[in-house]
Parts: structure tokens; C-alpha cells; sequence
């Protein structure tokens, strides 16, 4: 829901981002250059569509693990279509989204069917989909080349990559699917009490199939973002997505314990930890030192919206 | 058993004080107490409780009191006024730092760890040990001890907790209060949840502890308590304190007017009930661990009564009508519809009956949301268009039922965690009241709700019959199934041993309960037949 609150959090994660940006513009000298700024649009895209589908799930009380393999899967799915059967890209791409549907379709009826933890499903799916991405890709990187590329080459007017506006509506998307239908509020009503939920005559396992699905879904549609960026399929890609993923929802403000969150608040969150990485690489940061600044930066980012949240309980 | 103290008998109780030799000192003064959250919640409340009296505080929902023993307990801070102990002022930020200066409150929401065992659960901040471990054999009997102070012997101290009904919960909470150095014991609703008996184990208690000079500051909405314990008793609306009496021996008329500030919504009293057509339709039904099935029908207009001991089933027939748990046979149906699909809340609501559940905040509320979000729960559908939600109709909706149930809220965007428990129960009611449904279940529908907010949901009840609607109650007070009831079946062990129309007297109703509960003394459950002892 956007209210007030909401609009705060947004505009102190943004502060947060000036602030991060304003830091490393003083600390290295070409920071503030085009050339950042074309390797955030180069980057960002992916990630932020998957931390909108994690949004959604996260705030149903669940939380999605899979994404990353799920990613890679859908990315080899892609390749094989282009490479292999020679399909169009208009064919391949819906086939490669498709894919990932299918898998969330997967750990969202494990999930709401079986009542397992989607915790333990997607666990169990991250495994599968890795494992999967390998054997349809054959363990190689499939080149496509030239085909994909434009997807991912910066627009005449904009500057950026087409991935980029894209990117923005599936997340502008899934805030009004949070906060403007009905399906949004089943999600919220869920994560917070599913038990009463049910005994208020809702079918809760219809919705939680559904986030799964779009969430499996969105994991695809990254797929396509990452594959235009590289102009080719890896079926290693995405190892450790879903810790980035989950880590920008937590610092876009929602809650691990569900019922509340934003998504808008989560494409924030991907804003800061990317802007994070890609200031500590023009610092010449190792490898070891970005992880740890990174960590960091998470627990801080969680720790000051705990210890807001206690405070304006006090209040009220 | 012997050393129980299941005959509170004759006790001499010490109403006014005088007989004490002198007056005996205050355990705890407080002064000018305020406190305000978005709205003024406590305004310059004073009072006191001395050694070994029963300070009785009643108030509406939201009168503040259980704020002000919040404050007084060291889960809450004042804005100003201060409370003096042994004419020193206190300061205590925590309820480990209450405890340590003697002052022990029992929660009104328990606060026990329903995985552990009942002994680990009374000594957990202090488990006794040697090098490390814990030591199960001193644990187990010390827990003995405690629990036989609160006659709980016959339990089994390595139970889980999560094992016991919350009458035996309770119990063990306050057990676990008695186990530390007590001089000013608060008691928040006690006996909100207990059976008969255990109120009577809990009396007991209080008149050994005031024999003790305990000084106890107990928070009640029941009025039939009043003569049985009180020494003194203070009134608190709208966070003032209104009235002190001396003395359990108040008008409750009186009580009433000064708990609602004034006017108090009666239920309308049974006037020509026709009974309609029948509405819900139950045959059959068993499930969980019931033996025999139960049929039982309510026509439109009417509202049938289910009374019984804590246990006789009660709430698993009504979660059962509801398909909140799954059942093994049977069927329910409404208005002569086709039967319900078992096991789906979801068809049952569809086919027009709701819910209040025992448990509101467990299984009815989504404590961190909206009162808005709350109210329309049910009815998204009829405030939305192709999935999209209309924000004005839902606000108006809420609005209605606000307005319509007299929830006092500081508006609908208040979570409804901020709500008192009457308050909060309105909301549920209203939610169902607005879907329009044509049968309620309502399962201890006033259970921990003020005397006012109890009149408006009877009197809602009353006019929902009235409009055709249906309601099968089951409460284990008496005198709620009287005030609403048009009929009552009295249930034990499972299935109905009495049905009771017209006049009934509470003798004729409790004798039926327990002589089943009699007869199956041996082959009942250990619960049951606790209960039947009595």
C-alpha cells in the first residue's frame, strides 16, 4: 500500500543512493562518468525484475530461491532454441519466459499443494534448475550473437538499453499488482495471518501458486535481459542471484516475516547495491573487500530499518 | 489431591479493611499516571494498592487499562506522573526489572514457549543446573511444587505446553508468577479463559496470597466477580479514573453506567421470535476425535446456545460446520442448498455463513493491518472490478462498520493490533455482517470484551436474526447464552446431552454438562473428567 510511510521509505532510500554515489564520485575520479552510468543500465535490468518477483513472494510469507537457477535454465533454454533449432527470436524469447513459468509453476504448487516451506522447495528447485541448465545446454556457453545484441545496445534518445525502460515497467507493473488489485492484497493478507486468510473463505493457495509463477516467470524475462547483455547463454549464470535479490528487498524495506513491502522500495534496494559494486570496482576494491562492504552494508541497511520501525512503534 | 484447595469455602475475606490490625501499607501508589499515544490513553490516573487487598480495576475496552498495568508492570513508560514504591519512586524499564523489585504481572496474552516442557516453561530464566546441564530431577520436582500451589498435581510436568488448553496455560502462568519474590501481583483478565473450577483454583490462590499481604491488582470485565474478591474497586473510562468503591458489593448497573461514560446499548429482550425456515443444517458431522455424530438444525431468526464444559467439543462442532478442520462424515448445508464441500472455509462462506472465531487474533485478524483491511477481508470482491480494488467503496465499507458496530478506533487506517479485544471483535463481526452472510458461528463471541462492547455485539446479533439471518453461539458463560439465546444444547464429551428452550435456569444447564462428564468418569479424558471432579 502507498501511503505516507511508504513515500518516506522511498525518498530515505534514495538519500541513501545520493549519498553512496556522492561518496564515491568524491573518492574516484571518473566515477561520475558516462561510463558508470552505462554499466548500472548494463546490469541493473536483470536483477531488478527478479527482485520484483521476489517482492511479491517475500510479502506472501514466502521466499524464492530458485530464481537464480531458474535464470540460467531459462538462458539456456534461449540458446538452445536460437543456436540449435534455429527458432526466431520472437519464438525463443517467450519460450525462454515460458520456462521459467513452468518452474515457478512447479514451487508454487509444492509449495501451496504439499504445504512444504517454499524455503525447502525452492531449495530443492535451485538444485534442479541448475542441474537442468546444464544438461540442456550441454555444461557450454552458447554464442548467439549478433541476433540478441540490439536488445541490449543503448537506445538513440535514452542512452540506455531497451532493457532498461522494460525493466522499469515490470517493476512499476508489479507495485500496482501489489497495491491496486485484489490478487495484491491476498499476498499481503497471506503474509500476515494465511490462517485467517483461509478462514476468511479466500483460496490462499491460489494466490501463493500464482506469486510462484510469476516470480519463475520474471527469473525468465531476467533470463533474456542477461543473455542480450552477453550475447550469449552460461549455464553458470545466476549462482548467487537470489542472495542479491533478496538482500535489495530487505533493504527496500520488506519485511522477511512477510505482509508488508514494496516493490518500488525493492528496485531501490538493487539500485544501491549495484551503484555499491560498481563503486568499489572503479576504487580498485578486491574481490574479498567489495563481499565484505557489501555484507555490510546489507545488515546496516536492515539494522536502521529495525531500529526505525521500533521507533515509530513507540509513537503509535 | 489432598493438599488442593478445591474448597474455597468460607474464607474470611476482608472487604473494608477495617478488621486488619491497623492499616495496612501501600504496596504501590501511583500518581497522576498519563500516557498518550496518537490520542490520550491515561490522563492523570491515580491509585493505589495496599498489602493484601484485591485492587479490582474494570473498564471499558480501551479504558487504559491494561496500559496502565503495562506501565506498572515495566512493559510501558508514563509520559508523566510517577509510581512510588515503599514511598520511594520505582523506575523500572523492563518486566525483569518490575519482577526483581517484586512486582510480577501475568500477561493477558500468555507468554510461554508451547515446545518446551511445563517445567522448563516456570523456570526458564532460572533452570536449575550443575556444571552446565540442566538438572531434570531438582527441575521436575520444584515444578511438582509449583504447580501443585496452583492445583494443577495431577499434570504430568514433562508435558509439552503446547499440549495444554489455555485454562491450563493460564494456570501455569501464574504458577510460574508464584514461583518469584511477589509482593504486587497484576492480573490482567484472568479468568477470561478459564473453566469453572479453575476460577475457583484461582480464588483460592488470591485469598492465600492476600493472606500473604500480597497486594494483587486485577483487571476483570466479568461483574459476577466483583463480591467474591474485590476489596476495592476502581473504574477507568477513557483513560480517567472515574470511580472508587469500597468493597466487591457495587450496583453493576452503576458499574456499567460509569465503565460506558453513560448510555449503555441493551439487547433488544426476546420479543415475538418467529422462528423462519430452517437455515443451516447440520447431519451427521464427526470428526477429530469424536465418536458419535451430531445433527442439529437452526432456523432463520433463531439463535441456539452451546453450552458446556471447557473441552465438550464445542469448538471443534462449529470449526467442523466451517470446514475450518477437516471432517470425516456428514453434511451442511443452508437454506436446504446442496451440502457444503467438507473441509473448504472458502465453500462455506460462499454458500453464506461466517465465522467468529475463539481465537480472533489467531484465526481472525491480521493484527498488523489496517481496520479497513481488516473489515473488508471478506468482501474484496464487491470492492473491486476485474481484480482492480476500489479504494472508495472498500473505505466506505469500512467506514460502515465502524460506524454501524461503534468500533472505537482512531480511524480506519489504525492497525487493529492498536484495538482493545472488544473493539477488535467488532471489526470480525462487521467483516461477516457486511458479506452479507445468512448464518454466524460465533465461538465465545465476548470472551475478554468490556460490558459495553458485549451489549452492541449482542445487540448485532439479535438484529441480524431479526433480518433472517441464523447464529448457533457457543460461550462459556451462562449468562450470555440467556441475555441472546433463544434456545440452548448443552454439549459434553463430544455430543449433546441436553437441549433447553424457553426457561432454563443455570442449575439445570451446569448439572446437564457435568452429569455427562460424570458418567464418563473412567473412559473420558483426563480433561474431562478433571472438570467433572469438581
Amino acid at each position: 500500500m502507498i501511503n505516507k510511510t511508504r513515500l518516506s521509505e522511498w525518498g530515505g532510500l534514495v538519500l541513501v543512493w545520493l549519498a553512496i554515489v556522492a561518496l564515491f564520485g568524491l573518492l574516484a575520479e571518473h566515477f561520475l562518468s558516462a561510463a558508470t552510468f552505462t554499466t548500472l543500465a548494463g546490469r541493473l535490468p536483470a536483477l531488478a525484475v527478479i527482485a520484483a518477483g521476489m517482492t511479491l513472494v517475500v510479502v506472501s510469507g514466502g521466499i524464492d530461491l530458485s530464481v537464480g537457477s531458474v535464470m540460467a535454465l531459462c538462458g539456456a533454454v534461449l540458446g538452445l532454441a536460437v543456436t540449435q533449432w534455429k527458432w526466431p527470436l520472437l519464438a525463443a524469447v517467450p519460450l525462454a519466459i515460458l520456462t521459467g513459468a513452468a518452474a515457478g509453476l512447479t514451487n508454487g504448487l509444492l509449495t501451496a499443494g504439499l504445504r512444504i516451506p517454499s524455503f525447502l522447495v525452492t531449495l530443492g528447485l535451485l538444485e534442479v534448475c541448475r542441474g537442468l541448465s546444464y544438461a540442456v545446454s550441454g555444461s557450454r556457453t552458447l554464442f548467439i550473437g549478433a541476433g540478441i545484441e540490439p536488445l541490449a545496445r543503448p537506445l538513440p534518445f535514452l542512452g540506455v538499453p531497451a532493457t532498461v525502460p522494460a525493466a522499469l515497467l515490470v517493476v512499476v507493473t508489479a507495485q500496482i499488482l501489489l497495491s491496486k488489485t485484489v490478487f495484491g492484497r491476498h499476498l499481503v493478507a497471506i503474509g500476515t495471518n494465511e490462517n485467517a486468510v483461509r478462514l476468511a473463505g479466500i483460496d490462499t493457495r491460489r494466490a501463493k501458486v500464482t506469486v510462484f509463477l510469476l516470480s519463475g516467470a520474471l527469473a525468465g524475462v531476467a533470463a533474456v535481459f542477461a543473455v542480450a547483455r552477453l550475447g550469449s547463454a552460461d549455464p553458470n549464470a545466476g549462482t548467487g542471484l537470489e542472495l542479491a535479490a533478496i538482500a535489495a528487498v530487505v533493504i527496500g524495506g520488506t519485511s522477511l516475516a512477510g505482509g508488508t513491502g514494496s516493490v518500488i522500495g525493492s528496485l531501490l534496494g538493487v539500485l544501491v547495491i549495484a551503484t555499491l559494486e560498481a563503486g568499489l570496482a572503479q576504487l580498485g576494491a578486491s574481490e574479498p573487500l567489495k563481499r565484505m562492504v557489501t555484507g555490510g552494508v546489507i545488515i546496516a541497511a536492515v539494522a536502521a530499518d529495525g531500529l526505525r520501525r521500533r521507533l515509530s512503534a513507540d509513537r503509535d | 489431591m489432598t493438599g488442593r484447595s478445591s474448597s474455597p469455602g468460607p474464607q474470611p475475606i476482608d472487604h473494608s479493611g477495617a478488621a486488619r490490625p491497623g492499616p495496612m501499607p501501600a504496596v504501590i501508589q501511583v500518581e497522576g499516571i498519563s500516557k498518550a499515544y496518537s490520542v490520550p490513553v491515561l490522563s492523570n490516573v491515580s491509585l493505589e494498592v495496599l498489602a493484601g487487598e484485591v485492587h479490582v480495576l474494570m473498564g471499558a475496552n480501551g479504558a487504559g487499562k491494561s496500559t496502565l498495568a503495562a506501565i506498572i508492570g515495566g512493559l510501558n513508560t508514563a509520559d508523566s506522573g510517577r509510581i512510588l514504591r515503599h514511598d520511594r519512586p520505582l523506575r523500572a524499564r523492563s518486566r525483569r526489572e518490575a519482577q526483581s523489585q517484586g512486582i510480577v504481572m501475568v500477561l493477558q496474552e500468555l507468554n510461554l514457549i508451547p515446545t518446551l516442557s511445563v517445567a522448563e516453561n516456570l523456570f526458564l530464566d532460572c533452570l536449575p543446573h550443575s556444571l552446565g546441564f540442566v538438572d531434570r530431577k531438582t527441575l521436575h520436582s520444584r515444578a511438582r511444587r509449583a504447580l501443585a500451589r496452583v492445583g494443577l498435581d495431577q499434570l504430568e510436568v514433562a508435558t509439552p505446553l503446547g499440549r495444554l488448553g489455555i485454562g491450563q496455560r493460564q494456570l501455569v502462568e501464574i504458577a510460574r508468577a508464584l514461583e518469584r519474590k511477589c509482593e504486587l501481583l497484576i492480573l490482567d483478565e484472568p479468568t477470561a479463559a478459564l473453566s469453572v473450577r479453575e476460577v475457583e483454583i484461582l480464588f483460592a490462590n488470591i485469598r492465600r496470597l492476600q493472606a500473604l499481604s500480597v497486594g494483587i491488582l486485577y483487571i476483570t470485565h466479568r461483574l459476577d466477580e466483583l463480591p467474591r474478591i474485590a476489596s476495592r474497586v476502581s473504574v477507568l473510562c477513557d483513560g480517567r479514573c472515574v470511580a472508587e468503591y469500597a468493597g466487591g458489593e457495587v450496583a453493576h448497573e452503576r458499574l456499567i453506567r460509569d465503565m460506558a461514560g453513560g448510555v449503555v446499548e441493551r439487547p433488544s429482550p426476546s420479543t415475538a421470535r418467529l422462528a423462519g425456515p430452517m437455515l443451516l443444517s447440520v447431519e451427521g458431522i464427526s470428526g477429530g476425535s469424536r465418536r458419535e455424530a451430531l445433527s442439529l438444525g437452526v432456523r432463520a431468526g433463531e439463535i441456539v446456545g452451546l453450552a458446556g464444559l471447557v473441552g465438550a467439543g464445542r469448538t471443534e462442532l462449529l470449526r467442523s460446520i466451517f470446514g475450518a478442520d477437516r471432517r470425516q462424515s456428514g453434511t451442511v448445508s443452508v437454506a436446504g442448498g446442496p451440502p457444503i464441500r467438507p473441509g473448504s472455509p472458502r465453500a462455506a462462506v460462499a454458500a453464506g455463513i461466517g465465522m467468529l472465531p475463539e481465537d480472533r487474533r489467531h484465526d481472525g485478524l491480521l493484527l498488523s493491518q489496517s481496520v479497513r483491511v481488516n473489515a473488508t477481508l471478506a468482501t474484496l470482491s464487491r470492492h473491486s472490478r476485474h481484480g482492480w480494488l476500489d479504494r472508495r467503496s472498500e473505505r466506505a465499507a469500512a467506514e460502515g462498520i465502524c460506524t454501524r458496530l461503534d468500533v472505537r478506533c482512531a480511524g480506519i487506517e489504525q492497525p487493529v493490533r492498536r484495538l482493545s479485544g472488544g473493539n477488535q471483535q467488532k471489526v470480525v463481526l462487521g467483516r461477516w455482517l457486511d458479506a452479507g452472510c445468512r448464518v454466524l458461528l460465533c465461538d465465545e463471541p465476548t470472551r475478554g470484551v468490556d460490558a459495553a462492547a458485549k451489549a452492541t455485539i449482542h445487540a448485532r446479533l439479535r438484529a441480524f436474526v431479526a433480518d433472517g439471518g441464523a447464529v448457533l453461539l457457543a460461550s462459556g458463560e451462562l449468562s450470555e447464552l440467556r441475555a441472546v439465546c433463544d434456545r440452548v444444547l448443552v454439549m459434553a464429551e463430544g455430543i449433546f446431552v441436553a437441549e433447553f428452550g424457553g426457561e432454563w435456569s443455570d442449575e439445570e444447564v451446569t448439572a446437564a454438562a457435568f452429569t455427562r462428564a460424570f458418567s464418563a468418569e473412567g473412559a473420558g479424558s483426563d480433561r474431562l473428567w478433571e472438570e467433572g471432579k469438581q
